[in-house]
């Protein structure tokens, strides 16, 4: 029988809810009994999404929302982190390694590349009415877990 | 985020201990750039052995303090990293400018 669930939460882009989202999802996510390290895995991957949320998407003061989606189909983790702000100009480019938007503040430009490393597959789509990053990411360590 | 650093043998030990993200990244710079600019060490330890966690903000953090500290000549260590940390790190070549010391 094939096991199905989800969550989605919305918060306002500030990074005081950054630790609310990776904590949000790896709970959500204990229910297929995923190892530390895969745990792992997802917050930081989660963390990467959201902070370029908080940072990028809303650049006036008035922040707006993030969206985050979790859903699970048997082994796999699918989470969307989405906003309605200015989006990517370049999505391409955003994701080449080392490159930021905001060299002087410090940025080292691997958010996209460390949520490819740390997932199975990284999508992204955006516009000038937002941006949403769709992460998967298979559980391979789920034996033990209670579903239904 | 905690930050504790004492000078032993003219070596500074810096330990961070809770989370380093985007909303600790700033009191992280801050703190590290008021600790790093006594002038009574001549090489940096990070102890990482109490971070519980870290994403890309917190090498920008890093890299940030390794470009500070070029200028002065004085090299930048990590000591005691997670798993976790360790692949961040490997991931982003952080260990090309700041090595892990055992």
């Amino acid at each position: 029988m094939k096991y199905s669930n989800f969550m989605e939460v919305s918060f306002k882009a500030l990074s005081v809810n950054e630790g609310f989202a990776r904590v949000c999802v790896a709970s959500f996510c204990v229910q297929l009994n995923p190892t530390v390290d895969e745990i792992t895995d997802i917050k930081t991957a989660v963390s990467e999404a959201v902070t370029n949320c908080v940072v990028h998407a809303y650049p006036s003061s008035n922040k707006g929302d993030v969206v985050l989606r979790c859903e699970l189909e048997d082994d796999l983790v699918t989470i969307t982190v989405s906003d309605r702000g200015i989006g990517i100009k370049d999505i391409i480019k955003a994701r080449e390694p080392f490159y930021t938007s905001k060299p002087s503040a410090e940025r080292s430009g691997m958010g996209f590349t460390v949520m490819e490393s740390f997932m199975d597959d990284v999508q992204v789509t955006s516009n000038s009415f937002g941006t949403s990053v769709k992460m998967i990411k298979r559980i391979c360590t789920n034996s033990n877990a209670e579903v239904g | 985020m905690q930050i504790k650093s004492r000078v032993h043998n003219e070596v500074l030990y810096v330990l961070l201990c809770g989370e380093l993200d985007e909303h600790s990244a700033s009191y992280t710079r801050i703190t590290l750039d008021e600790i790093f600019d006594k002038p009574a060490f001549n090489k940096i330890v990070i102890d990482l052995s109490e971070l519980e966690f870290m994403d890309s903000t917190g090498i920008g953090v890093l890299i940030g303090r390794y470009k500070r500290m070029k200028d002065k000549a004085i090299p930048i260590f990590i000591a005691n990293p997670s798993a976790h940390a360790e692949k961040i790190f490997k991931i982003t070549g952080l260990y090309d400018i700041m090595p892990k010391i055992v």
